[in-house]
């Protein structure tokens, strides 16, 4: 096979890492937030399916979380094993965010044990909505920190190399960074979404199955209602984040869609191949929309490909990557929006099977989209580790055995992911929704319509 | 205080509160385990759980705050400990995130199995016998420094009795810490059953705890000479912490004041965890690295302090909130709510 090439290895490590924890990360952010949702309208309809509705999630979080703390855990470590040199100039620029991100993951697990361990403890139930609070800041916080450090990583500034050592650092700067704005309410959005499509479909998959209490039209309309809302937010910030790629990273945007010539009134491309010599065939053209997509105008001049050298071109399959996450956020706020839709509509009846099927598949979509928009974002930022300051080789370890640790990885996170699993699927099996409600006496309350 | 002492001290006293609460959890799971071979666990579960299941991810916090932080104030660690501990490392993550995601599933998932429970006991034991391979290597001859490269000598580690000696003594001492402690839990909850089984096995580990640290003492000085004489001038550090140790141990030999009992089992590892850290300075790692080339700029070194007190400020409110909901109320301890 290949020589042993620690670069490659470690490449290929920080990208499983990364992308098993981003999906336990991204529901960790997003699940508190909806359960925060839930738990408000149980006090404030007196409605205790939606009270329900937050204990049980607040149930399947803790088994996610759990694995969120354990795989961030490793990555954090992994990032001063495997990138020592990128670690060390990291430290001198972006560690203050880092640090900070640190208290957030605290507060959030103080408050995490409190909340847990509560239910029955306080008697107004206001209190123990409070302690949510301080889980859903404390999530978003961290995402809000971590995303700054990624930000810095893509357009660094804050500090300035003088004969090789890095001087006059300012931290500030360097964590609220171009790339800041876009990136952080882009991540942390989507993380919302997320998380309301995922529980969405855990609803629309009971319904599914025929279990047609109340309970779970009150949770499908619940979560379909936010993600409507979070969709199209993702799409109106995905709108500037292509802004902002057109100014600071142009060479991403243009290898995003296959733009080579720098010109006006540029199509946006849809799909498609590319042929030996940067030929795009069998694609869909959507004339203007890139140039749009870059500055609002049909005019806007799109830099390519051909004006940068040919060796800071990033990998040309990352136009995939775009087009998946674009095309599952189009579909996201188009089922959502359709499912709100047709339930305001009194007449009509949202809860049909095709609806249901097309919510369903929403849930790991939405997953799939996450992991194209973060693989889109850094594999487009090649072959620059720190944009323009270090590149990946550079920033990498040179210990031998950064391959038999790939395949030890991979054996960890292929047991955890799959005991994560069968452990969910057993909590909620042994313990449904009905089942449940009986057993707190309120199956038969508030049979009314769901609105 | 220059700001890389402040940044020191600072990480020295998470990795202190890591040491402890870690102990607590660490040795928890394995008498949990224990007990469970032995017919026992009915015995201590309770408590076990009552305490363990609200703090866990709490105690994850301390150890990521510490590998967080020391990168963040001395960003030469990475560099030196990163490239040298691949393997180490990559082995202490496999351990916890086993730990952490098995006993979440355990606890909030899935009914109890045999399995879990021996995955809980077993890497309580093995996480801290692989995290102190760190201050072993940071007494220097571990490691080698040629053009740029840092390598770490596995024959020297895994030859030497100095590093055996440290393990063991971390392992013992997880035992002691923890068994102090869950018997000052269960004299609180009111749990005979408990609280005499747990204290037979406070007093079971309290004499190897204090004979490996003597032990450890010594192996120093034939492994770094220098470190030691150091040590040997912060004696009535050491003398401290021999006298908190007494002190406990023969409170809980009386079956009296278990609380004062285990803040003397927390002074004597304060007085010998800092004796030890003093001395060390102003290395990180000997010989290649002090305090003070690798450390931040200026800037960020104020940026991380203010961040520091800020963060403290929020915290220690949320913690005491913490410790007065199950720790030091009688009711939920004793498991009537
Ligand atoms: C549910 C997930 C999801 C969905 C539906 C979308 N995105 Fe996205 N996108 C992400 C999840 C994501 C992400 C995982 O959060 C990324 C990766 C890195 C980042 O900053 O956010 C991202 C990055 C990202 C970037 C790169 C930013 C950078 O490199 O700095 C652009 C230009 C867009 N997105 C644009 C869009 C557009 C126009 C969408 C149309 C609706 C869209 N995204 C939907
Ligand atoms: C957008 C990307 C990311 C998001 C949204 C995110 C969010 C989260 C969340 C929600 C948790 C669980 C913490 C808790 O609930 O207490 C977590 C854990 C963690 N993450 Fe990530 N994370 C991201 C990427 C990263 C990266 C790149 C790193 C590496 C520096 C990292 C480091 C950590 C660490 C060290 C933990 C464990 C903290 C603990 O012990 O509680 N995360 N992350
Ligand atoms: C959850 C958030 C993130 C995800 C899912 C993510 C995803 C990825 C992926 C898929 C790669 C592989 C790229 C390739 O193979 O070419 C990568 C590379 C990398 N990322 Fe990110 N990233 C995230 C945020 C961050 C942050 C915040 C940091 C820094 C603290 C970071 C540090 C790195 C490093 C050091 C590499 C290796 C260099 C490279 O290949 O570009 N990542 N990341």
């Amino acid at each position: 096979m290949f020589e042993y090439d620690p670069v490659l290895y470690s490449r290929l490590l920080t990208s499983l890492t990364l992308g098993f924890h981003a999906i336990f990360a991204t529901l960790g952010v997003g699940i508190p937030l909806m359960i925060a949702i839930a738990e408000w309208m149980g006090i404030k309809r007196n409605d205790p399916h939606y009270t329900l509705m937050a204990r049980r999630w607040a149930r399947g979080f803790v088994v996610i979380v759990a694995v969120g703390v354990v795989t961030g855990t490793a990555i954090g470590l992994q990032l001063s094993l495997l990138w020592p040199n990128f670690m060390q100039a990291a430290g001198h620029t972006i560690g203050l965010p880092m640090f900070m991100e640190v208290f957030a993951f605290f507060f959030e697990a103080i408050f995490l044990g409190i909340y847990l361990y509560t239910w029955d403890r306080f008697k107004s139930k206001m209190k123990h909505f409070l302690l949510i609070i301080p889980i859903v800041i404390g999530a978003t916080a961290s995402a809000f920190f971590i995303t700054t450090v990624n930000s810095f990583m893509n357009v660094p500034q804050g500090f300035e190399i003088i004969d090789g050592a890095i001087r006059d650092v300012s931290p500030l700067a360097a964590m609220f960074n171009p790339a800041t704005p876009t990136k952080i309410s882009h991540v942390i959005i989507t993380c919302y979404l997320t998380a309301a499509f995922v529980l969405g479909a855990i609803a629309a998959f009971n319904l599914l199955k025929g279990r047609n209490h109340v309970y779970h039209k009150k949770a499908l309309h619940l979560t379909m209602v936010s993600a409507a809302i979070f969709a199209i937010g993702t799409a109106v910030i995905g709108d500037f984040s292509g802004k902002y790629l057109h100014e600071y990273q142009p060479e991403k945007l243009a290898a995003a869609e296959w733009h080579f010539e720098t010109e006006s009134e540029a199509p946006l491309i849809l799909g498609g191949i590319l042929t030996e010599d940067n030929e795009v065939r069998y694609a869909l053209e959507i004339p203007y929309a890139l140039s749009i997509l870059a500055g609002n105008t049909p005019d806007t001049v799109v830099t390519g490909l051909n004006d940068f050298p040919e060796e800071l071109h990033p990998p040309l399959w990352v136009h995939y990557m775009f087009d998946l996450m674009v095309f599952i956020g189009m579909y996201l706020a188009a089922i959502s929006a359709l499912f709100v839709f047709m339930n305001w509509m009194k007449k009509w009846n949202a809860f049909r099977r095709p609806v249901l099927w097309a919510i369903f598949a929403g849930g790991p979509l939405a997953i799939v989209a996450i992991e194209a928009g973060w693989i889109f974002a850094e594999v487009g930022r090649q072959p620059w580790i720190i944009n323009g300051v270090m590149t990946v080789a550079e920033g990498a370890t040179a210990s031998p055995h950064v391959d038999i640790m790939l395949y030890v990885f991979i054996l960890l996170y292929a047991v955890l992911g799959a005991t994560c699993i069968a452990v969910l699927r057993r909590m909620f099996k042994s313990n449904p929704a009905e089942h449940e409600l009986e057993e707190r006496g309120i199956a038969h309350t508030k049979e009314q319509n769901v609105n | 205080m220059s700001y890389e002492v402040i940044g020191i001290t600072v990480l020295w006293v998470f990795l202190y509160g890591y040491l402890i609460v870690a102990s607590v959890d660490f040795g928890a799971g394995f008498f949990s385990y224990y007990t469970k071979r032995t017919n026992k666990n009915h015995i201590i579960h309770d408590i076990i759980q009552r305490y363990l299941s609200p703090v866990w991810e709490v105690t994850n916090v301390f150890l990521v705050f510490f590998f967080i932080g020391i990168v963040g104030f001395f960003p030469q660690t990475a560099f030196y400990y990163g490239s040298a501990l691949l393997i180490p490392g990559s082995v202490a993550i496999i351990l916890i995130a086993i730990r952490g995601s098995y006993y979440a599933f355990a606890t909030y998932g899935a009914k109890e199995s045999r399995f879990f429970t021996f995955l809980y006991g077993a890497t309580g034991l093995l996480i801290p016998a692989s995290l102190t391979t760190v201050l072993t290597i940071s007494e220097g001859g571990y490691i080698s420094y040629e053009d740029g490269h840092v390598q770490l000598l596995y024959g020297e580690l895994f030859g030497s009795l100095y590093s055996w000696g440290v393990v063991i003594l971390a392992i013992v001492s997880v035992l002691f810490i923890s068994a102090s402690f869950l018997t000052y839990y269960a004299s609180r909850a009111q749990d005979k059953g408990a609280l005499e089984l747990l204290r037979k096995y406070a007093l079971i580990w309290s004499f190897p705890s204090i004979i490996m640290g003597v032990i450890v003492f010594f192996l120093l000085g034939g492994r770094n000479p220098e470190h030691f004489s150091n040590m040997v001038d912060l004696w009535w550090m050491f003398a401290i912490s021999f006298l908190a140790f007494a002190a406990a141990t023969y409170l809980i030999w009386k079956r009296r004041n278990y609380g004062t009992a285990f803040m003397m089992v927390m002074l004597q590892y304060f007085a010998a965890f800092f004796g030890y850290g003093v001395s060390h300075f102003p290395y990180l790692l000997y010989p290649y690295l002090t305090i003070y080339d690798g450390f931040t700029n200026e800037t960020m070194a104020i940026a991380l302090i203010s961040a520091f007190i800020g963060g403290l400020l929020m915290l220690i409110p949320s913690l005491y909130f913490l410790m007065k909901l199950f720790l030091f109320d009688a009711d939920y301890v004793q498991g009537k709510k």
